[in-house]
This record gives C-alpha cells, structure tokens and sequence, in this order.
C-alpha cells in the first residue's frame, strides 16, 4: 500500500539534501563554536552563515537571530522573557484564542505568577479584528502574541496592520511563524519578536529560532555560558541549525512552491467538500496557508476517521496533533464556532512542496468513503434521516 | 495511540448498524461530550437474542460497543447488567488511560435499553 502523508502541518520529512549536509556537518564540524581553535572556529562559521541565512529570509540583522531547541522554546522565550523583562511597566498580556498550546501554555503559567492575560476571540473565519485588539490595550499592556498562520485552520492574521497598532500604543509585539516561515510573505519589520522553526519545512527537528529585533526588552530564559549574545546559553546544536539554514535556502530557490501547493489545496478543498455535509474551516484564498485544508464533516468523529484513513494508507489529523492526547474538542474549531460538533468533526489535511495531485484526489477520495462508512452507524446522522 | 487489534476491530466491528424490530432502545452521551452510544437489544426468553450499536465517537468508544455487544450476546438480562467497564476494557485488552471513559457509556447505554424493555414489559 502506498502512503500519503498530508500531516505537513504536524512535522515534514527531511529532506535528502539537508540530511546530506547534516551528517557532513555532524561528522566534520564537531567543534564547539566558541573555542578559539580551529575546530572551534569552524564550527562558528557555518553556525554564522546559518545565521545570515535565516536573517536574510525575513529581511533581519543577523545578531537579531537566536537559535532555540525549536518552535516551543522560541515562543516560551518570547513570551516569558519579554513579560518578565518589562514588569516594571506592566503585567498586562494580549494573545489570542487560537495559539498554539506552547503560547497559551506560556500565558497561563504568567497568569499563575500574577500577570494579566486577555485572549482575544476571532470572527467566523479565524480572524483577529485590529479593532478588538486595540480596544483591549491598556497602559500596563506590554506584550501582544498572536499567531501568523495558524497550525489548525491556516488563516493568516495581517501582522502589518496589527503590528502598526502595537506600535501607536508603545506595546512589542510577537507572532508565532512556525507555520508560515517561507509559505507566506514575512518581514521582520512585521513584528518585534517572529518564532520560527525548521521541522515544518522539511528541516530537522529541535531547531528553531526567535527573531528579536534591536533594542527590544527581553530577559534570557535560559542561562549558563553566554552563548546566542548571552540571550540562550547551551553549545550550539550546529547541525541542527546547519540543516535549518539549508531548509530554508532550499524552500526559498523553490519559487513556484507556494503557487503550487496552493493550487492542490483548492483542489483537495473542493474535492472534500463535495463529501455531503461538509463545511470549509478558515478562510479562502491569499489568507489561508498554502498548504493547509481543514474541513468538518457533519455527524462522525475526527478521531475514526482519521484512524480509518490511517488505514487506507493517509496520513491526516484531527485538528492538531496534541489535541488527540486530550478529550477536549480543538480550542481553535470552538473559538472559530462554539458548535462542538463542528469541533469533533473537523480533519485537517496539510500538503508539502512534494505533494502531488494524485496523492490529493486519493486522500479525498478516501475520505468520502471513511466519512460514509462512519455515518451509517452515527446515532446522529440516523435521526437526520427520519 | 491505539494497538493493532483495536484498530482492526475499529475497521471491521461486527456489531455495528440498526437493529429493525428491536425489543428496546437505550441511548447516552451527547455531541459536547463527543460521545454517543445507542444500543439496540432483542431480548427472547429472558435473554439477549440479538444486539447491535451505533455510535458517534472516538475510536475507542467504537471497539467498546463492539466488544460490549459481543460479550453479552446469549446472557440474560440479569447477566448482561453484572457486566462492568472493567470487563470490556479487560476484553479489549489495551485502551489508552484517557480513553477509558467511552466504555463506560457503552454499558450505560446497554443498561438503559434493558430498563426501557423492562418498562414496557412491566417487569
Ligand atoms: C504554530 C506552531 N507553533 C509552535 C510549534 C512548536 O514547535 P516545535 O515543535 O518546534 O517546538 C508548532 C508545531 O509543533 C506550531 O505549529
């Protein structure tokens, strides 16, 4: 049986040519970047053209870079660092219903400590309303998180438009790029702190980074011997970051890449929403990540179909990957509607720059089939018979 | 999260779909939950003569009403009640900690369909 892996959004493959590069980097840069000998200075400058490239990809300075164990870190560093680092103007936080659990995670253990932390709620489609937001700064405010694309129903907030309202009231503002990084346009002058990562674009895993733009105010979050400019201490994961910076060249060269997988996404998503009873979650078009396809079907649960799927050889998941270890329905579906079985009932199908048509139309084609099955011995979808 | 032979019987319950003419209906759970289990029972001579479920849930929740059906498939009434969560989740062998819950609405459910017979039966 052949597989059809649409779970993008939750880790890509590596790919060969990054492997490649980090094996060689493994086995030849094993010197620790910040010895002053040769070993040491080697590795220093393939950890400074790492550096170089992640900045030029956002349009950065490179010591605006720091390198972090991944997505996760970068946001807890982000959000933790910045709230503790300016306490003495306030402990007031914005962010918003649809983050990432590391972030909403970061903002209650803040809440635990004291700190004041509104979630912002967000229209029909996933959208943030600017007006909201700046109804909701207050003078103590000092940070505002909110997420670029998001993991679950890709809408992409406009972090232009939110970041020029931080700005008029003095408040940093930080998003959660882990999504879109090199899949929607970003620039650092976008925002004051951007994480990024490099597992979802087909890097390793346990890397990532915090763009953290000049001058702005923020603690270290984990100390020991001063490495990253005394904002991350720990010896460097070198190829790790190595494989990141190669991800990312390759995922830029790749020009047509966006288009392409936006283009296969319309048509998984019209291809899945001619499954009877199915509804699109997120937006269409330019504001919704190239990759992503979240839809809800009526009646059955994400869950069995994603395991009958799985059966059936594609990869898809309910939502979000951690949401499975817990019985709560997607916070994001239910910030979306509060309409649990749309929550219960959505299936998220992610593409990478190697899907192809045929692996679309199957996984579609699949999924009819599953939903079907599942429905003839749904109690909720007999009573709709009658 | 799930061990094979769950997944298999997932795909392949033999328990699963209406049963017409059914003596008794019993249904628990609600969407909010994510859970909803209707068992249908034919009871004859005091006994489970045949039994089927529908269910809108997880997966676990899908094999527990399964393997529910099946173990009290033949028993009597009185049997079938004695028949506890533990017992399924025993029968199923491995089920996820968080996952344990569903099987306990299986035997609400089946527990609620034996009471709506007895009800009209007056017994
Ligand atoms: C939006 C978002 N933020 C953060 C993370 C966490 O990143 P990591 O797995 O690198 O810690 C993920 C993915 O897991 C994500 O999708």
């Amino acid at each position: 049986m052949k597989l059809v892996y649409l779970d993008n959004a939750a880790t890509t493959a590596i790919d060969a040519e990054v492997e490649k590069f980090m094996q060689k980097c493994q086995l030849g840069l094993y010197g620790n970047a910040s010895s002053i000998h040769k070993k040491g200075r080697e590795a220093k400058e393939e950890l400074e053209k790492a550096r170089k490239v992640i900045a030029k990809s956002i349009g950065a300075k490179e010591k605006e870079i720091i390198f972090t164990s991944g997505g996760t870190e970068a946001n807890n560093f982000a959000v933790k660092g910045v709230a503790f680092a300016n306490k003495g103007k306030g402990r007031r936080i914005i962010t918003t219903k649809i983050e990432h659990e590391c972030v909403l995670n970061s903002c209650r253990w803040l809440e635990e400590q004291g700190w004041k932390v509104t979630y912002l709620g967000v229209d029909g489609k996933g959208f943030v309303s600017g007006k909201e937001l700046e109804k909701a700064i207050r003078k103590d405010t000092v940070l505002v998180s909110i997420i670029h694309g998001n993991n679950e129903i890709g809408v992409i907030q406009d972090l232009k438009e939110l970041h020029e309202i931080c700005k008029r009231h003095d408040v940093l503002f930080h998003t959660d790029a882990c999504q879109s990084y090199t899949k929607a346009e970003l620039k650092a002058e976008w925002a004051d702190l951007i994480t990024l990562n490099a597992h979802k674009i087909h890097g390793p895993k346990g890397v990532g980074a915090l763009y953290i733009k000049e001058r702005v105010k923020i603690s270290p979050w984990q100390h020991g011997g001063g490495h990253e400019r005394g904002m991350r201490s720990g010896t460097e994961n070198l190829a790790g970051i190595a494989g990141f910076a190669k991800a990312v060249e390759l995922a830029v060269d790749d020009k047509e890449g966006k288009k392409r997988m936006a283009k296969l996404r319309d048509c998984l998503i019209s291809e899945l929403l001619k499954i009877p009873r199915t509804t699109l979650n997120g937006p269409r078009g330019e504001r919704r990540l190239c990759n992503n396809a979240n839809v809800s079907f009526a009646g059955v649960e994400g869950e069995g179909i994603v395991a009958a799927l799985d059966a059936k050889g594609v990869c898809a998941s309910t939502g979000s990957a951690c949401a499975s270890r817990s019985l709560e329905p997607s916070h994001v579906l239910i910030a979306l509607e509060n309409n649990p079985e749309r929550a219960h009932g959505s299936v998220r199908f992610t593409l990478s720059r190697y899907s192809t048509k045929e692996e679309v139309k199957y996984a579609a084609k699949c999924a009819g089939e599953v939903v079907e099955k599942l429905r003839k011995i749904s109690p909720l979808e007999s009573e709709r018979e009658r | 999260m799930y061990v094979d032979k769950v997944l298999k019987r997932f795909q392949k319950p033999k328990f699963a779909g209406e049963l017409k003419g059914a003596d008794a209906i019993g249904e628990v759970g609600n969407v909010r939950c994510g859970d909803i289990m209707r068992i249908y029972i034919k009871v004859k001579a005091g006994k489970i003569a045949d039994i089927r479920f529908k269910t809108y849930g997880c997966v676990a929740a899908i094999v527990s009403s399964d393997y529910l059906c099946e173990m009290v498939k033949g028993k009597t009434l009185e049997e079938a009640e004695k028949i506890t969560a533990q017992d399924v989740v025993k029968k199923i062998g491995e089920i996820p900690l968080v996952k344990v819950h569903c099987s306990v609405l299986a035997q609400d459910a089946l527990k609620k369909a034996i009471g709506e017979y007895r009800k009209k039966k007056q017994i």
